[in-house]
């Protein structure tokens, strides 16, 4: 059962925290940040003095009380709205870290000091290379290697997966996460980090926004909005000379809220949350980045290398098939095969009994007292059985099997010629002797994932080429990679080649996406651009990658990448909104300063506003109400569609810039007609 | 009218089919592939030996832009001298021209060396033979070469896979002058000789008419003035009323030539951009960008003139003939509306009629074409403007399709927006603020003399000198008294700022993007020769103009339009 991680747009009561913040956020030290809302801010407080001046000398101000005071207050809810977008952003991060944060509270550890004795710490007083142990029943007390045994933990708080998994020394598998408990055995943990340095600490801050450092691309948009706020303000600026001209006199009140309008103040508000927002879907993605950075390099990505094991085919090979050769009958044959694999545990020894009990359920219970089992050495490179009547089986490659066994050569020729047959179609041969004499193949299969194709065909569209990394032969990764529908492969990989692959493709100018979580996998982790290492993996993986998969699921990838195009695509779309917006703002208020002294340029007012303020303060409040109104937009994200880069402007530009052209001619039109109502 | 109308579209059909030719032309050129102007190579080498300069020595941008400032600032101390002490040459003096004021010379001076010409000056009294040639039209030649090599060294950045070198200045400048330039205006000064404008050293002739008056004729060495002139966007005329004069552009004919030669260049410069980077399609659809807003603001300043003037329709005379007034008889209102359009897209500003006579609108027209000054644009500078713009559209539009903006294969970053963002602010900043200015003076003080007009058409008068300062145009709305020191030194430093700051940036952002990682095209890529990103480039030049521009067009042409 997966852990429940979605929370409600606006759940109550984060909404209720992230008011009280949007008043905290106000402090102009946090506001300088954002260049676009600290000059909104600016214009707030010029507007408090001039409405404090009106209430004795409105003339002075050329506006009444009533109006100075109510565009200050206008002002001032754009940006408590900004405020607020940005603050509820950070408390979905920081609800969402919180049931992360959960598993990291004090534990007692049972630390082991230098002479070997054991002394119970809490999990706080930990620090990196610290070694304790643990066993059944206890909680893991903070993240770090397995130096020693090997245990099943139950890792369902951090993943939300309830099936135990095991993790172990020396393996690929011998990292361990606080928090997580020990189901069975007894491990000793080293500690990977200090307290509050552990990479889940840096995601939550990353989430919280407390150090929230800006991304590459946020800060080339934030200089092009500072730029459009720059212009805006020059236009403004220079307004009151060119009224002064032709004997027009605009309001201060009138210039700060065309200024307010005209300034991107909704990608400006929303900016920051649209960053926070697209952190959070990754980590509800069980996605541990290390930066902001890494997710927004994730939409880049032009090739992903995955392991095939795992992420392309399901787990292990299956036996698919026997096949006798010499006379021998398929019984006889299906009989050797069974006995030398009863005592193989792997999983290709499993799934041969599977296949046999399907095919020939009779022979079953198979009575094989008293043999000697003969387990898998890297030396024969076989494994199989000593029957008590001095029978030898023996099951392995062909090669291996070709060395024990003496048989003539037409013998020799039909199994190769079945060899290579099954290796043609992507299987795995698997000869079987008796007496060292060969008697059959066994087919065993890769069964490739369903829905895999799918996913390869939806990373295609997106432009991204998809490389499977496998240690089988090359006819046979051949034969899966095109069942799969992959790009490319590399067949007998050692971990050097995804290096010099990565390398490579890096060299073309290429991004490069893998995932990995072995030691000797670590170069190319640090190696690619995006290196996603599993959680279950070594201390080393986990350094070299810069986004960590707590769900430790290969095909993880995919997602990472929508996410970050996802991110990148909402930040352009309510740019394009934000600033196409302003066409609107301009018809309704530069009429609206003239119509007193340029009667001719009502001609402008083509929506028929019905009176200069009503105009302007409908347009003021259409542009604070934009930001609040696509707040869900910037939390949720643009949904990304792998339609081609070209299908994607277009409907972008259908939705965002022909919306944002029309959508403010109606909203001010339609404010206008409720603002008149009590501004007479 | 049809006929009119017919006239204008075989203009503009001739400069494309002229314009794509010369295109590929000019990339070879920059190339240094084989072209049948190789016979210059002796005269360049000469040139080259001369003034100690290794013509092959690949330069980054800072070293090509030191020696761009370098060598304008030789040609400005020169103009600027020249000006002073005219006088004071003792040959090509016929009609003694008196030496320029100090504020007139400094303008005039900085005037030609950007490529603005605008002329506080009437061309027959105010400069000696001596000054029209050795200044005036040496700078149209070189001011156009500057701009032209300046866009050279773009396309060699952006060209570049991972290098920092974009090119050699000196030699690509001295190749626009021999290659480009001078082919041309031979070929544009014969004809123009050919239909009667003069090229003499005698003064100015005094006839006697048939009604027995004494009339003055002024002269001159006026043909290759008035080709390169064209050829090169500078638009700064031979005689006071520029190409209206008769012997600047003596009839429809020439008219036609000199109207293909203001857009010449500057449309072949975008299918060099094509060609130069093997991107036909993208040339292409920047080209169709171009046009279509070349075309329609045309179109609506064609009709505006055409329709001709509203205030004398509301007595209920009838205009046959359009708004005459300040057109020459033998263009009309139709020509002579595209003229005026022609030469503001382009940083041309030569004119055959008066541009402060057109209909308000018309005149808003000219305006907004300079406020955008990358249609077309000047020479060179143009396609530059314009390249700030592709970079804005492409991290817009990049963003849209969900990849951190890439354009021709390369990043777009923090540095290249910063940049592109302040060039593009720097024309609205230059105009708007010298606007604020002039029009605050004028409102507190109604004695500056300044203005001929008042009201909002007064108001457009000051707008518009500083739009063509700022775009490097050099046309006016010759209302405007504007040769005292107030504008001839506002003016003076807009142009220098204007012209240089605008070719300085961009290069820096092409020497940024040579430098970096070439990522080649995948299906996530923006497409740029996509009409999708066609319609986002369009849309990112019109509204982000209409935005800057349009509270001061609104109160004073637009305002003019509303109230007549």
């Amino acid at each position: 059962m997966k852990r429940k991680r979605n929370i409600k747009l606006f759940e109550p009561a984060l909404v209720k925290q992230a008011v009280v913040q949007s008043f905290v956020k106000l402090n102009p030290v946090y506001m300088m940040k954002n260049p676009v809302m600290f000059t909104v801010e600016i214009g707030t407080i010029i507007m408090a003095v001039i409405t404090v001046i009106s209430i004795n000398n409105a003339a002075a101000t050329h506006e009444s009380f009533a109006y100075n005071f109510t565009i200050t207050v206008l002002l001032f809810f754009t940006i408590i709205f900004a405020n607020f977008a940005e603050a509820i952003a950070e408390e979905r991060g920081k609800a969402q870290a919180e049931s992360l944060r959960k598993t990291r509270e004090d534990t007692p550890a049972k630390k082991l000091k230098e002479d070997g004795s054991i002394e119970i710490v809490s999990s706080s007083l930990l620090r990196k290379g610290d070694v304790f142990t643990a066993e059944a029943g206890d909680l893991i007390a903070a993240d770090g290697e397995i130096i020693e045994g090997l245990a099943s933990i139950d890792e369902s708080a951090i993943t939300g997966e309830s099936a135990p998994v095991i993790r172990e020394a020396g393996t690929d598998k011998s990292g361990v996460v606080g928090g997580t408990k020990v189901l069975s055995d007894k491990i000793t943990v080293e500690v990977s980090a200090n307290p509050g340095e552990t990479f889940m600490d840096k995601m939550i801050a990353l989430v919280e926004g407390a150090n929230r450092q800006k991304t590459p691309n946020e800060i080339a948009l934030s200089i092009l909005l500072a730029g459009f706020t720059l212009v805006f303000l020059l236009v403004v600026v220079t307004l009151a000379p060119f009224a002064e001209y032709s004997s027009t006199v605009i309001s201060i009140a009138a210039l700060i809220s065309l200024f307010v309008c005209l300034i991107p103040t909704t990608i400006g508000g929303l900016l920051s949350a649209i960053g926070i927002a697209g952190m959070d879907r990754a980590l509800r993605a069980n996605i541990i980045a290390k930066s902001g950075k890494a997710v927004e390099t994730a939409g880049d990505i032009d090739v992903v290398l995955l392991d095939k094991t795992g992420t392309i085919t399901i787990g292990n090979r299956k036996a698919t098939n026997f096949f006798p050769v010499n006379g021998y009958s398929k019984e006889e044959f299906i009989k050797c095969t069974v006995l030398s694999s009863l005592a193989d545990h792997t999983p290709e020894g499993k799934s041969i009994i599977e296949l046999a009990e399907k095919l020939q359920h009779d022979m079953f219970p198979v009575n094989a007292d008293s043999a000697e089992f003969i387990n898998f050495s890297a030396e024969t490179r076989m494994s199989g059985v000593n029957l008590k009547d001095g029978t030898q089986i023996r099951k392995g490659a062909w090669d291996a099997i070709k060395k024990w066994t003496d048989n003539p050569d037409h013998v020799a020729e039909e199994i190769y010629s079945k060899v290579k047959e099954i290796a043609g179609n992507g299987g795995t041969p698997l000869a079987v002797g008796i007496n060292k004499k060969a008697i059959g193949v066994v087919q065993l299969e890769d069964i490739i994932k369903p829905g895999i194709q799918e996913r390869f065909e939806r990373l295609r569209k997106m432009g991204v080429k998809t490389v499977m990394v496998t240690g089988d032969n090359p006819l046979t990764a051949k034969y899966i990679a095109n069942q799969a529908g992959v790009d490319d492969f590399i067949a007998e990989a050692k971990p050097e080649d995804k290096l010099r692959y990565i390398i490579e493709e890096q060299k073309g100018g290429k991004l490069v996406a893998m995932m990995g979580d072995g030691t000797n996998d670590a170069p190319a982790l640090a190696q690619a651009d995006v290196g996603v290492a599993m959680n279950s993996g070594t201390q080393a993986a986990k350094e070299a990658a810069n986004m960590v998969d707590l769900d430790n699921d290969p095909t993880k990838l995919l997602e990472v990448i929508e996410i970050g195009k996802q991110l990148l695509i909402t930040r352009g779309n309510v740019t394009t909104f934000s600033i196409v917006n302003d066409v609107a703002k301009y018809f309704a208020i530069v009429p609206a300063l003239f119509m007193v002294t340029i009667p001719g340029l009502n001609a402008l007012n083509i929506m028929k506003l019905s009176t200069p303020e009503s105009a302007i303060l409908s347009a003021v409040i259409f542009n604070a109400l934009i930001i609040l109104a696509l707040i869900p937009i910037a939390l949720r994200g643009v949904k990304y569609r792998p339609i081609g880069a070209t299908g994607i402007l277009i409907r972008n530009l259908w939705i965002y810039g022909m919306g944002g052209l029309i959508i403010p001619f109606a909203g001010i039109k339609l404010i206008d007609v409720i603002v008149s109502l009590f501004f007479r | 009218m049809t006929s009119e109308i017919l006239g204008i579209v075989v203009i503009l059909l001739l400069m494309i089919v002229l314009s794509y030719p010369l295109g590929k032309y000019i990339s070879k050129v920059f190339k240094g592939e084989k072209v049948w102007t190789d016979f210059f190579a002796p005269v360049e080498n000469f040139i080259f030996k001369l003034s100690g300069i290794d013509p092959n020595k690949e330069m980054d941008w800072k070293e090509n832009m030191k020696a761009l400032l370098k060598l304008n600032l030789v040609f400005f101390i020169w103009a600027f001298v020249i000006f002073l002490i005219q006088d004071k040459i003792p040959i090509w003096n016929p009609a003694g021209i008196a030496g320029m004021e100090p504020s007139l010379a400094f303008n005039t001076a900085v005037s030609f060396i950007s490529n603005t010409n605008i002329q506080h000056y009437s061309g027959e009294t105010g400069l000696s033979y001596f000054s029209q040639l050795l200044v005036v039209c040496y700078m149209q030649f070189v001011s156009a070469a500057t701009g032209i090599a300046a866009l050279a060294l773009i396309y060699k950045g952006l060209a570049q896979k991972k290098a920092s070198d974009i090119g050699n200045f000196y030699n690509l400048f001295l190749k626009t002058n021999t290659r480009i330039l001078l082919p041309l205006s031979v070929l544009v000064a014969v004809i123009l000789l050919l239909n009667g404008t003069p090229d003499t050293f005698k003064g100015p002739q005094t006839i006697k008419t048939l009604q027995g008056d004494t009339v003055t004729v002024a002269l001159g060495p006026a043909a290759p003035v008035i080709a390169i002139k064209q050829l090169g966007t500078n638009g700064g005329g031979f005689f006071g009323p520029n190409s209206a004069h008769p012997f600047e552009n003596p009839n429809y004919f020439t008219n036609i030539v000199e109207n293909v030669d203001i857009l010449l260049i500057p449309m072949a410069l975008v299918f060099a951009f094509g060609f130069y980077l093997n991107k036909k399609r993208l040339g292409i659809m920047i080209f169709i960008v171009m046009t279509v807003l070349y075309v329609s603001f045309t179109a609506a300043a064609v009709k505006f003139e055409v329709d001709g003037n509203p205030l004398i329709k509301k007595i209920g005379i009838e205009q046959a003939t359009g708004n005459m007034e300040g057109k020459e008889v033998r263009f009309g209102p139709a020509a002579s509306a595209f003229w005026a359009s022609s030469t503001t897209v382009t940083s041309n500003g030569s004119s055959n009629s008066n541009h402060d006579s057109q209909t308000p609108l018309a005149g808003a027209v000219d305006l907004i074409n300079m406020m955008v000054n990358s249609i077309f644009g000047g020479v060179g500078v143009g396609f530059i403007n314009f390249f700030m713009f592709l970079i804005i559209a492409v991290f817009i539009a990049g963003l849209m399709v969900g990849r951190t903006p890439e354009f021709l294969g390369k990043k777009i970053e923090a540095k290249e927006v910063k940049v592109a963002a302040l060039i593009i602010l720097l024309h609205p900043f230059l105009i708007l603020v010298s606007t604020a200015i002039s029009s605050y003076i004028a409102s507190i003080n109604a004695h500056t003399g300044w203005l001929t007009n008042p009201s909002y058409h007064g108001f457009s008068e000051m707008l518009y000198e500083f739009t063509s300062a700022s775009a490097n145009n050099g046309s006016e709305f010759t209302g405007l008294n504007a040769n005292v020191p107030f504008w001839n030194i506002m003016d003076g430093v807009i142009m220098l700022v204007g012209r240089f700051l605008p070719i300085i940036g961009p290069v820096a952002i092409a020497g940024s993007l040579a430098e970096k990682k070439y990522i080649p095209e995948s299906e996530g890529t923006l497409k740029l020769d996509s009409y999708a990103f066609g319609i986002v480039l369009l849309a990112v030049i019109v509204v982000i103009s209409a935005l800057s521009f349009f509270p001061a067009l609104a109160v004073g042409p637009i305002a003019e339009y509303f109230s007549i």
